[in-house]
């Protein structure tokens, strides 16, 4: 079961971004902060990391004049999210 | 990681995923305001509708063909309540909600709220059209069973967006409209149960399910 752990999620913020954009559609930046509590800089290179692995896709646009970057989940970013939780469920021994 | 520690994150990842899909933040109270609210309206219907009905007279229409005056006025009575009555309980509704919100340390109109909001006022803005266009045909026999149905199909499909005692209290609002439409004379009885007692019995649920616990831990 641990090869299935991906390296990737081993940062919390990492998988708690997949987390969130697995069960949502487009999701931008102000509120992926607010949900997982961390600074503008932290939240901007966990992104980076998992948009250099496809797992997330981004979107950038102009709300009014505010320019808006929204993102969501990949299919090979949500497999491998899966994969990972279930590893991590593997590791709990069952009573 | 310890057991314990993968424990905790599993919970973590499925509070974030609940958290981001769904409003928690409605407050069992606003269903007990409500509630009451409802009860002191049904009473106050039934009150001026006894008043001004002659014994034997049509439930569906109240005994009123159009263009009797006092008919007429027992209908705006009638408006008049239903309006203060859903006017009263929208305000209990977002006080409390917002009390609670700003407690917790929530954001209160974020995507969640917005997607509840929407999924629930589509249903019940044609319910009240729908209602409307009931007393505009002399049929105010049929809105009580009418505002059941409408308010349930809100519920029970916006309930996946928030907490899920919703979903029951939605389905319990459908059974009893279901039921009502078929017994208007004690149409406006399963009005004061379903808008009444459901409210005051699921609101004082959610309340000591999730707010009463999280008050003693904070």
């Amino acid at each position: 079961m641990i090869e299935h752990l991906n390296k990737a999620f081993e940062s919390r913020v990492r998988l708690g971004i997949m987390a969130v954009l697995v069960v949502n559609e487009w999701v931008d930046h102000a509120r992926l902060k607010e949900l997982l509590n961390v600074t503008d800089g932290n939240l901007a290179s966990h992104l980076a990391a998992l948009e250099d692995l496809k797992y997330v896709q981004v979107r950038k646009r102009f709300v009014g004049k505010r320019p808006n970057t929204s993102y969501r989940s990949s299919v090979t970013g949500a497999n491998a999210f899966r994969v990972h939780l279930q590893a991590i469920e593997g590791l709990i021994p069952k009573h | 990681m310890t057991p314990n520690d993968q424990l905790k994150e599993l919970a973590r990842i499925r509070g974030l995923m609940d958290r981001s899909t769904r409003f928690l933040s409605l407050s069992g109270l606003s269903g007990v305001v409500a509630g009451v609210v409802a009860l002191a309206g049904a009473t106050l219907a039934r009150y001026h509708i006894t008043q001004s009905l002659a014994p034997g007279a049509d439930v569906l229409t109240y005994g009123t063909g159009r263009g009797y005056d006092q008919a007429d006025e027992l209908l705006l009575t009638l408006i008049a309540d239903a309006a203060l009555v859903l006017v009263l309980a929208l305000l209990g509704a977002f006080w409390f909600t917002w009390r609670r919100g700003h407690r917790t340390g929530q954001h209160l109109w974020d995507a969640s709220a917005r997607r509840l909001m929407i999924n629930m006022l589509v249903p019940l803005g044609v319910g009240g059209v729908f209602s409307l266009a009931l007393f505009y045909y002399g049929l105010p026999g049929l809105v009580a069973p009418a505002t059941l149905v409408f308010y349930g199909l809100a519920l029970f499909s916006a309930s996946k967006y928030t907490l899920d005692e919703i979903r029951w209290l939605g389905a319990s609002e459908l059974v009893l409209g279901v039921v009502a439409l078929f017994w208007l004379d004690a149409a406006l009885l399963f009005w004061a149960l379903g808008f009444g007692v459901l409210h005051i019995f699921y609101g004082g649920l959610m309340y000591l399910r999730y707010e009463r616990v999280s008050k003693e831990s904070a």
